[in-house]
């Protein structure tokens, strides 16, 4: 199979108050054209980071990611996300969430009745015609988490990027969930990368699982090449002394080798990129707290 | 659920049916509690005032305000009727003058009466909306950019935090003087009083639109801004799909502060400046000094507050309507 994304021994550094902060150092991978990939690893290492530079959204320090052939700059849809907390514009229904992407990446293709029918199709595949026109505080986490994921599909993109979906679901909507999935990706044997802290899921899911390093500096410590047949069914394969043993390697990975032996361990960390504010000033936002 | 709820249910396991009980407590709240609220002030109202002596007698209370009301819409009708007759008159007038005459071009005159308290009311919220409005096609767009764009915010934003607090009154002079010089038309669209008034009301309630968009816009999920640009929304796209609905609630939050700030303003600004408006009737009555003064400002007073108050309540009911934010109150 040919290469279809190549992650190339990309660094990432990100400026911060106390200098520059490498969160990633050579991460270096090859995804084929229709591969599930999982990137599993310690919450903070850079899974994120990875899928980030990867959709575009940062632009890697050293090295850099190429897509088909042509070097990734900036974001776009042959490069889907669906991220973690689902990200639908929440004065959107389910449909126009869908219709927003179709329209930007096949208004000028496809005619009215077959955007309509797209739409409609991509939602379906999710199971959500049901509650298409529903707002998304009308629905449930699993349902907008899979409008997310139909509204990813909706773009046709050459790699699905997936950040922890199914993080904030309980236990059986998540089960349904990967059998979707599954599903899904058997049907349009699409290019995934998904970012997981559950080994089951990753086992049952992936191709390859990826296991990623603690940061900082994080890098690729090792590649587990999952070879179970598709279609794969949860409950036959809890029995199958090969799946748990590709948990048992991934689980010791997770305990063991998860940090770095050339760097020292507790090196004092920034602080969570999520904590660094907008940019409006600081006093702008004190008025209005008055104001309110 | 409030304590009175909580109270109420437990009561209707006795007797009422919940449905009853939640009735109930809610008829209580909303209708009951104010209403005594509401004569509790009156009551208090009418004891204080006995007791203040002013140089123009008695502090009224609440009876004496109410005469005036019914005084101030007297007034009123008398003054339309004049008007009516006024029309009328000139109207046979000029009949009676074509009749004779078949070539008379017949003159027809603008009726000039003193203003009614109920035409005062209606100039001022004419103005008030006009400059509210103003504000709005200025501070929304530029709230929008300011958010968007780190440089413009720190270019701007100096002068925003300069600008605000500045009171109506410093601005009033100015703005008269500007108005004076620069609109000079012979046979003018508006009044050059209106125009004082209305940029007057649009400098000073300008500000916490500005600033409310700005941070709505600025602090827009980063997670929405992502997904924009995966779609690769064009900038105006981005705008109208992404920016200006996620701000919305945060638009609609400044736009009640300063419908607020405009009111306060036109009145203080009508008064100084001797503009048309519920500022001049409250002027006016203060410089006449008649034993009745004080009883028709404070009808002033309650309509000012009452008509502020409806202000507010009605951008939120716009609010309700637009916003997709269901948490506004
Ligand atoms: N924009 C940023 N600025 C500064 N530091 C960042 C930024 N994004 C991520 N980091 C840091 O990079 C490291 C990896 O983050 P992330 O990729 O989100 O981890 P993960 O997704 O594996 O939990 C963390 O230490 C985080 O604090
Ligand atoms: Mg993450």
């Amino acid at each position: 199979m040919s290469v279809l994304l190549d992650i190339s021994h990309i660094d990432m550094e990100f400026p911060t108050p106390k200098g520059p902060f490498t969160a990633l150092r050579d991460v270096d991978l090859k995804i084929s054209q229709g591969e599930f990939v999982s990137l599993i690893g310690h919450s903070g290492c850079g899974k994120s980071t990875v899928l980030n530079v990867v959709a575009g959204l940062y632009q890697a320090t050293r090295g850099g990611v190429i897509l088909s052939g042509k070097e990734v700059t900036e974001p776009g849809p042959e490069r889907a996300v669906v991220f973690q907390n689902h990200s639908l514009l929440p004065w959107l229904t389910a449909y126009e969430n869908v219709e927003l992407a179709v329209k930007q990446v096949f208004g000028k293709n496809k005619s009215k009745a077959e955007m309509r029918e797209w739409i409609e199709h991509n939602l379906d595949l999710v199971h959500m015609s049901h509650a298409m026109h529903k707002r998304p505080d009308e629905i449930s986490g699993g349902m907008k988490q899979r409008v997310g994921i139909a509204r990813a599909l909706a773009m046709q993109p050459q790699v699905l990027l997936m950040d922890e979906p199914f993080g904030a679901l309980d236990a059986l909507t998540r089960a349904h969930m990967q059998d979707s999935l599954m599903e899904i990706q058997a049907e349009l044997n699409n290019t995934v990368i998904m970012i997981t802290h559950d080994v089951d899921e990753a086992v049952l899911l992936s191709d390859r699982i990826v296991m990623m390093t603690n940061g900082p500096a994080a890098t690729i410590g090792e590649i587990l090449e999952v070879d179970l047949e598709r279609p794969r069914h949860r409950l036959e394969l809890a029995d199958d002394p090969r799946y748990n043993q590709y948990r048992a390697k991934v689980l010791k990975f997770l305990h063991e080798r998860h940090s770095k032996p050339d760097v020292p361990t507790k090196k004092s960390t920034p602080a969570k990129s999520d904590a660094v504010p907008a940019h409006a000033g600081a006093d702008i936002k004190e008025t209005v707290d008055n104001a309110a | 659920m409030n304590t009175t709820t909580v109270i109420a249910t437990k009561f209707s396991s006795l007797k009422l049916p919940h449905l009853d009980a939640t009735l109930f407590s809610n008829a209580m709240r909303l209708v009951a509690l104010p209403v005594a609220g509401i004569l509790a002030f009156l009551l208090l109202w009418s004891v204080t005032a006995q007791n203040i002596d002013t140089s123009l007698g008695k502090f009224p209370g609440p009876a004496a305000v109410m005469e005036q009301f019914n005084a101030l819409y007297d007034e009123h009708q008398r003054s339309r009727e004049k008007e009516r007759a006024f029309y009328e008159r000139q109207e046979k007038r000029n009949a009676e003058r074509v009749a004779k005459d078949p070539n008379y071009q017949p003159k027809i005159r603008a009726y000039t009466g003193k203003e009614t308290f109920l035409d005062q009311i209606i100039t001022s919220l004419i103005t008030v909306m006009s400059g509210f409005l103003l504000a709005v096609a200025i501070a929304i767009p530029l709230g929008i950019a300011i958010g968007l764009s780190q440089a413009l915010n720190n270019a701007i934003n100096p002068i925003i935090q300069i600008f605000k607090p500045v009171s109506p009154l410093a601005w009033l002079p100015l703005v008269t003087m500007v108005v004076s010089a620069l609109y000079t038309s012979p046979d003018p669209l508006v009044a050059k009083s209106f125009l004082n008034s209305l940029i007057t009301v649009t400098l000073c309630c300008l500000w916490p639109m500005v600033i409310n968009t700005a941070v709505g816009v600025a602090g827009i999920d980063k997670d929405l801004v992502n997904v924009s640009k995966v779609l690769r929304l064009p900038a105006l796209r981005h705008v109208q799909k992404i920016v200006l609905p996620a701000s919305v609630p945060m638009i609609f939050t400044g736009m009640r502060l300063s419908l607020g700030v405009a009111w306060m303003v036109l009145i203080a600004a009508e008064m100084l400046a001797q503009n048309p408006g519920l500022g001049k009737f409250v002027w006016d009555e203060f410089q006449n000094g008649s034993s009745d003064s004080l009883a028709r400002i404070m009808a002033a007073v309650l309509v000012i507050g009452l008509i502020g108050f409806l202000l507010d309540r009605g951008m939120l009911a716009l609010q309700k309507l637009v916003s997709w934010d269901k948490a506004a109150n």
